[in-house]
């Protein structure tokens, strides 16, 4: 495994940044972006995509069963059992056993649902599918999640397609500081700033999509993440100095400390 | 819970003082706001704001493509049945319109002839309508007709008279996902003097059907007032503010706003409010400003060119290739009793082409058999 290499579920992958394909103009934007961000992980929204239909599909179309793993997502679920018989459904068609866990059951901010999603995963989980769940920034349901067997920890940095950026900074940090799974942050990262920031911050990965689809130029912009994700990710494998309120001198007591016998 | 208590608290009078006393200074204040408030909404309503349309326009592109990208949902009403027992002076289907031609409900067969119609041009999401006729299209027939049409498209929204919760209980247990109900007016006078007969003329029991719906299970409202009644900035305001609480009081619920326009209307009645198109405009952004994650649908009753420079401007669902002839699509042709003329009469590959054009991505699906516990096993026909 390459030094940059990262797993889930002992499977491994090259690329940190996953793509969400809602709300593209056209399949060749999204087409564009993934061939820009090299995204290997892809996710698509079950009740969007016409799996019976996949050739004529916009975005099912675009998507490459070599180069992407198809990440089937529930979203618009708002209970477990919904959410189970999608992810059954979408395997029952032919995609792997998968299943991006999204229990939003409001559609104004699409917050997840945690008592549903653990429910789902511990279904899902018995049923033998990777779970990689979506949930709110609470350290203690990613630790819970873990332990009914989720493949990772989705926890957003703020409600889906807000572009705000990792407002739940000061969860994520002790999500990723007590996670024995890939942590992935997911949902309203709007700049590649942020993605770095979460890269940065020692998240796994980060999942975007509307910072992508909303772009004027698609392959710049996916250039533009892929390349901030991997920054945050080396800037975090270095080892950042910690942030400091004022200027410091770079050895402003050595002539006392060297005096001292 | 009852939208009565809420739309107590904004009679005419004081939105009209509200409309009234909006200033420059006041719309470039709502312009500028994040969050903005019932006061904000009655400024971007008022003549004032007229001289704003531009920036309000951007505003509400900015908002439209930041909730829901450059996407535009396709779906097609069919209608079941143009039998109907209300008397809204308005609408070609009341008896007293003096329409003559063949009134008709579709049976199970005929529905699936029309459905598979549909389906054949790559519609996955339908309206099914009626008139206001319980009697003779019961509940029971409408479930049977939302099953049916389940078996061609995983997405069934339905826009018939109101009902009771357990009513549209039961019709989410056939696998109803959507409820269109416009309340056509909310000025109570109004109501009363163009509704003159039938359960419809009961203002109460209407203005809470869509959140009886809501309870009930169903996942899309679509809400409206039927422009041409009544003044269309109070009606937008009482719209805008009806989405704000069905948000709240079923927040399971995705809501969507229609703007649906008298233009063709029988001869005995004469349209009291016209509204321009540029006024609609203004009323769609000022709507899209208040609401900036609710859907908007546009039907075929506007203008083909009008409806393409809509597509930038805030709409999220449109209708193509309609008829609103129960077997219009390939049963009856032009035989029945038609409820309005349609004005953009091109074919839904055509709109298609055009919002691609236009930069957008035309959704086919946005629903899944797998939802509900109607579908039991494979649909017969995906």
């Amino acid at each position: 495994m390459k030094e940059t290499d990262f797993e889930i579920a002992g499977r491994a992958f090259r690329s940190r940044l996953m793509v969400g394909t809602g709300k593209f103009p056209s399949s060749e934007a999204l087409r564009q972006t993934l061939e820009a961000c090299d995204a290997e992980i892809v996710t698509v929204a079950l009740r969007r995509a016409d799996i019976g239909q996949a050739e004529s599909d916009s975005i099912l179309s675009v998507l490459d069963p070599k180069r992407h793993l198809i990440l089937p997502n529930t979203s618009g679920a708002r209970t477990a059992e919904e959410a189970v018989r999608l992810a059954r459904m979408a395997r029952a068609a032919g995609l792997e056993p998968w299943v991006k866990l999204e229990l939003t059951p409001e559609p104004k901010y699409l917050l997840p649902d945690p008592i549903e999603t653990l429910k789902a995963a511990e279904m899902l989980v018995a049923d033998g599918f990777v779970v990689l769940p979506y949930i709110q920034a609470d350290p203690v349901l990613a630790k819970r999640l873990e332990e009914v067997g989720t493949a990772t920890v989705m926890p957003l940095g703020a409600p889906i397609g807000s572009n705000k950026g990792v407002k739940t900074r000061d969860m994520i940090r002790i999500i990723i500081e007590q996670a024995t799974v890939p942590v992935v942050v997911d949902a309203g990262l709007g700049a590649p700033s942020h993605a770095a920031e979460a890269m940065e911050m020692g998240a796994d990965a980060v999942l975007v999509n509307t910072a992508l689809a909303d772009a004027e130029d698609h392959a710049a912009m996916g250039r533009a993440f892929g390349l901030a994700v991997e920054a945050g990710r080396l800037a975090y494998r270095a080892s950042l100095g910690p942030v400091r309120e004022t200027a410091e001198a770079s050895s402003p007591l050595s002539g006392f400390l060297k005096s001292l016998t | 819970m009852s939208f009565k208590h809420e739309i107590a608290e904004w009679p005419e009078e004081r939105i009209a003082a509200r409309i009234a006393e909006a200033d420059a200074a006041a719309v470039e204040r709502a312009l500028a706001r994040e969050e903005r408030t019932p006061a904000d909404l009655a400024a971007l309503l008022s003549p004032v704001a007229a001289d704003y349309l531009e920036p309000m326009a951007k505003e509400a592109q900015r908002l439209t493509r930041w909730h829901f990208g450059r996407t535009i949902g396709m779906y097609v009403p069919l209608y079941i049945s143009n039998i109907c027992g209300a008397d809204c002076v308005y609408c070609g289907y009341a008896v007293r319109s003096g329409n003559k031609e063949r009134r008709r409900t579709l049976g199970p067969d005929e529905i699936r002839r029309e459905c598979d119609i549909l389906a054949g041009h790559g519609y996955r999401s339908v309206l099914l309508l009626t008139g206001e006729a319980r009697r003779a299209v019961p509940v029971s027939e409408i479930a049977e007709a939302v099953a049916i049409s389940r078996e061609y498209f995983p997405s069934v929204a339905a826009e018939i008279y109101a009902l009771d919760e357990a009513d549209y209980a039961t019709l989410v247990k056939h696998g109803l996902e959507g409820v269109t109900l416009y309340m056509e007016t909310y000025h109570r006078p109004t109501y009363a003097q163009v509704h003159l007969k039938g359960e419809k003329a009961d203002y109460d029991y209407r203005i809470d059907a869509i959140e009886r719906a809501g309870h009930a299970g169903v996942r899309r409202l679509s809400i409206g007032a039927l422009l041409g009644l009544y003044d269309w900035r109070q009606e937008g305001f009482w719209t805008a503010l009806h989405g704000r609480y069905l948000q709240k009081a079923c927040w399971r619920s995705a809501i969507s706003v229609s703007f649906p326009r008298l233009l063709h209307v029988p001869e005995r009645f004469g349209i009291p409010h016209l509204v321009s198109d540029r006024e609609l405009v203004q009323l769609m952004l000022a709507m899209r400003l208040f609401l900036p994650e609710v859907g908007f649908n546009l039907s075929t009753r506007e203008r083909a060119d009008f409806r393409d420079g809509l597509i930038h401007l805030g709409v999220t669902m449109m209708s193509a290739g309609s008829s609103t002839r129960p077997g219009g699509y390939g049963t009856y042709g032009e035989e029945t009793l038609e409820q309005f003329e349609i004005e953009d009469t091109r074919s839904p590959e055509e709109v298609a082409a055009v919002i691609r054009a236009a930069g957008y991505d035309p959704v086919w699906k946005d629903f899944d058999y797998a939802f509900d516990d109607a579908a039991i096993g494979e649909p017969s026909h995906q």
